[in-house]
Parts: structure tokens; C-alpha cells; sequence
């Protein structure tokens, strides 16, 4: 390693990058609240009533940010995690468990609202839906990925397992995708099908936008948030942590 | 490829020293078919349209029962961290263990479930179907179950973790090895079912052995 590269990575340091996502944090949140006021209202009062769907379509402006937001959460994590393997880096194991729960939130939120999306538009919570069900195995993948670190006491172990683990994930999960996307398609012809929906407005578009904006800056506050807390908990033992304003309080 | 050999002909002996294990894991293949009829009813009808997929469930189950033993008696007695010490590539050492995990685990539930399919009203065709199913499918479950194995080695409460791991990585295989059964009954032809359920088992051939060597260095580090 040259010396050009230690600046390269000065915040991979646990120690710098604690003050750096602290001074980030407020700002994510500011972002949170103006993409969340924008979309909230313009999909509640400008997005016009669908035809066919009524109001009730409305959850679709928080069922699919968190659709999108579970899955590039995945990618995101498994980033980090890869990243961690290949340089050893503390804090990338560290990211990789602070966006997990965050994840699992947005793949059960998505299950969730699509469940009450389900009931009035097809009659039914739950169908044996491609995107349903593979949304439902990465839900799964997530569980097993946050029970594997917590499973493991050693958190450099934990990481690095975790890593392999997400890795592993990742690869699978365009194969149990398309895997899932033929045997639904093989099984029942496509009685309800989410591609079949009406030309969106655009109106409706925009407000998707500004919510999933607000929900991906929701999703790196809320881990700056929780990689601080695991910094914390993780460098309990050092001089800097204790030397800490609010550790000192 | 001698220290190959070597592995599986010693895993295979551990085996046949301690036949009750891999007896147990067959016998609970056979109680799990045969628990679905009693629990479904007796209509030959229904029970054909479940088999394929009641038969590859019940396979996951019984080859998940034996994945946790595969490092754990290695681990404890210190033979695992020789091989990762050994000169040969720890992967070609891990893919013994896992072929040897498969003739075990893999292989006889591939024997058997012509017996079963027969008690599902499954005809000649379709059972020949499954046992190739089958045969491409086990590989592809001992591959992916050793990297669960290696992941939750020495871990607490490893069982239920690994199959929390495990089992969500086993639908593709469970999706196109049931699959390929039903499209053979329903007139489809079994071909392209058997092709991706053999593209997996190729992947998982070079893939795994080599996140399973990563796995076990951290877990013995």
C-alpha cells in the first residue's frame, strides 16, 4: 500500500468517518422531509383518481418506492460486503449490517402494502405472483443474512461470513428471480399481472419519483444512523470514543 | 485428483462406520412422502398433481438433515484445519467432501423415489423424469448446503440457521426439479427444465467450492 491511498481511504476509519456521518445526517433527514412533503402531496392531491383503480391505487406511491428500495439495498449491502473482503476494511462490514434491517423493513413494507394493494384490486391479499413471491425469498435472504451476523459473536467473523453470505445472495437472486418468474408463468396463466397496468400519468410517475428519493434518503440517514451506533458499540475500548463529547455526558 | 479420491473414500468409511445417521436422514425421506397423502386424502388425482413437488421437498429436507455434519466432526477434531494447512487447494479437498456428502445423502434418495413416485400413481415416463431430476438436483443441493455448512460452522444454534440460510438459495432447484416432472406430465417435454437444472449444477460446480473454501478460513481463523 502506498502512501497516496491512506488518503484515499481516510474515512474507512471508523474514528474519521463517525464525525463525517454525524455532520450527513441532518441533511439526509432535511431530504427525507422535502421529497416526502413533495411526493405525499403530489400524490395525494394532484395525481388524479385512476379510472379503473379508484383511490385505493394510491398505496402504490409507497408500495413501489420500497419495492425498489429492497432491492437496491440488496446490491448496496452486498457492495459493501464485497468491499470489505477484497480490502478488509472495518467500516464496510460495518455499513453491510447497518443497511440490513433497513432492507428487511423496505422488503416487508413492500409485502406489506402490496398485500393491501392486493385485496381491493385483485380480490385477494396474497398471489403466487412472480414479483410477489421473489420479493418474499429476498425477504428471506435478508432474515438470514441479519441471523447469521447475530449468530456469531466475533463481529469480525460476523462481517466477513456476512459478506459471503450477501455475495452469494446476490448472484442467486437473478436466478431465483427468472426461476420464480417461469415456474409462475408454467403454472397458472398470467391472471393478474402487474405489467398490464394502465399507461401511468404523469403526474403519478413524478410522485412515484419524489417518494422513492424520499425513501432512499430515508434509508441512508437511517444507516449513517445505525453505523454511528455500531461504530459506538464496536470501538467501545478506544481513547477517541471515550474522548467523544456524548459519550463523555 | 489422488487426494481427491482420498477424501471421498475416507468420508464414505466415516459413513459406513456410522450407518444409523445417513439411515435416519432416508428413513425421514420416506415418513415425509408418506405423511402428504394421509394429510391431503387418498385421491389418486390430487396425489399425482402433488408428487414432483412433495418428493423435491421432502429431498431439501432429508439432504439439510445431514449438511450440518459435514465440517462438524472435522472441525472438532482438528482434521479440518490440516486440510486448510495441507498443500493441496482446499477447494478440491472440500469438492471430496461434498461428493462424498452426495453418495451418501444425494445419491439414494435418487434410488428411492422411484418407490415413492410409484405410491403417487406416477407413470413409467415421469418417474424416469424425476430420477434424472433428481440426479442433476442433489449435486446442486450438497453444493449449496456445504457453503451454508461452512458459513454456520461453530456458530450458535447452527441447525436452524442453516437451514433459515439454505433453504431460501434451494428454490431454483426446487422449481425446475419439480418442474421438469410436472412439464413431462402435462405433455410439455422435461428438456429445457433439465438444461437450466444443469447450467445451475455446472455454475454451482465451480461456484461453490470456492465460496465454501472462503467460508471455512473465516470460520477457522
Amino acid at each position: 500500500m502506498s502512501n497516496r491511498l491512506v488518503h484515499w481511504f481516510k474515512f474507512a476509519s471508523p474514528q474519521s468517518f463517525y464525525p463525517l456521518a454525524g455532520k450527513m445526517i441532518p441533511w439526509f433527514w432535511a431530504l427525507t422531509a422535502v421529497f416526502g412533503v413533495a411526493g405525499l402531496w403530489l400524490s395525494f392531491f394532484v395525481a388524479p383518481t385512476d379510472a379503473t383503480q379508484g383511490e385505493g391505487y394510491r398505496i402504490i406511491f409507497v408500495h413501489v418506492p420500497t419495492s425498489w428500495m429492497s432491492m437496491f439495498i440488496y446490491l448496496v449491502m452486498a457492495a459493501w460486503a464485497g468491499l470489505g473482503l477484497a480490502l478488509n476494511t472495518r467500516l464496510s462490514g460495518m455499513m453491510a449490517s447497518a443497511l440490513a434491517p433497513t432492507g428487511a423493513l423496505m422488503a416487508f413494507l413492500s409485502l406489506w402494502t402490496g398485500a393491501f394493494w392486493g385485496k381491493p384490486m385483485w380480490g385477494t391479499w396474497w398471489v403466487w405472483d412472480a414479483r410477489l413471491t421473489s420479493e418474499l425469498i429476498l425477504f428471506f435472504l435478508y432474515l438470514g443474512f441479519i441471523a447469521l451476523q447475530a449468530a456469531i459473536d466475533d463481529p469480525r467473523r460476523a462481517d466477513r461470513a456476512g459478506a459471503i453470505l450477501a455475495l452469494v445472495g446476490v448472484v442467486n437472486v437473478p436466478i431465483i428471480y427468472f426461476s420464480v418468474q417461469w415456474w409462475n408463468t408454467l403454472h397458472q396463466g398470467a391472471s393478474v399481472s402487474v405489467n398490464k397496468a394502465p399507461a401511468m400519468a404523469q403526474t403519478m410517475l413524478w410522485g412515484m419519483l419524489l417518494m422513492a428519493l424520499c425513501f432512499w434518503m430515508y434509508s441512508i440517514a437511517v444507516a449513517l444512523m445505525r453505523v454511528r451506533a455500531i461504530i459506538l458499540e464496536r470501538e467501545a475500548h478506544t481513547e477517541w470514543v471515550k474522548d467523544l463529547a456524548e459519550v463523555k455526558r | 485428483m489422488k487426494a481427491l479420491l482420498a477424501v471421498i473414500r475416507r468420508d464414505l468409511l466415516l459413513a459406513a462406520r456410522r450407518k444409523s445417521e445417513v439411515l435416519t436422514a432416508l428413513f425421514f425421506f420416506v415418513i415425509v412422502t408418506s405423511l402428504f397423502p394421509l394429510g391431503i386424502g387418498p385421491e389418486p388425482a390430487l396425489l399425482k398433481k402433488i408428487a414432483p413437488g412433495v418428493l423435491w421437498v421432502a429431498a431439501l429436507l432429508a439432504t439439510m438433515l445431514g449438511l450440518n455434519r459435514l465440517f462438524a466432526a472435522d472441525h472438532a477434531d482438528g482434521t479440518l484445519e490440516q486440510m486448510v494447512l495441507s498443500p493441496t487447494p482446499l477447494g478440491l479437498l472440500v469438492g471430496g467432501k461434498v461428493a462424498a456428502h452426495w453418495l451418501v445423502s444425494g445419491l439414494p434418495l435418487v434410488l428411492l423415489a422411484p418407490v415413492l413416485g410409484l405410491q403417487f400413481d406416477l407413470d413409467a415416463g415421469a418417474l424416469g423424469v424425476l430420477m434424472i431430476a433428481l440426479l442433476l438436483g442433489t449435486p446442486l443441493l450438497s453444493l449449496i448446503g456445504a457453503i451454508g455448512a461452512a458459513l454456520t460452522l461453530g456458530v450458535r444454534g447452527g441447525g436452524v440457521l442453516l437451514s433459515l440460510l439454505v433453504l431460501p438459495l434451494y428454490v431454483p432447484a426446487l422449481i425446475f426439479g419439480a418442474g421438469a416432472v410436472e412439464a413431462h406430465i402435462s405433455g410439455l417435454g422435461a428438456g429445457g427444465h433439465l438444461s437450466l437444472l444443469a447450467a445451475l449444477l455446472a455454475l454451482a460446480v465451480f461456484f461453490a467450492p470456492w465460496a465454501t473454501t472462503a467460508a471455512l478460513r473465516i470460520a477457522l481463523e
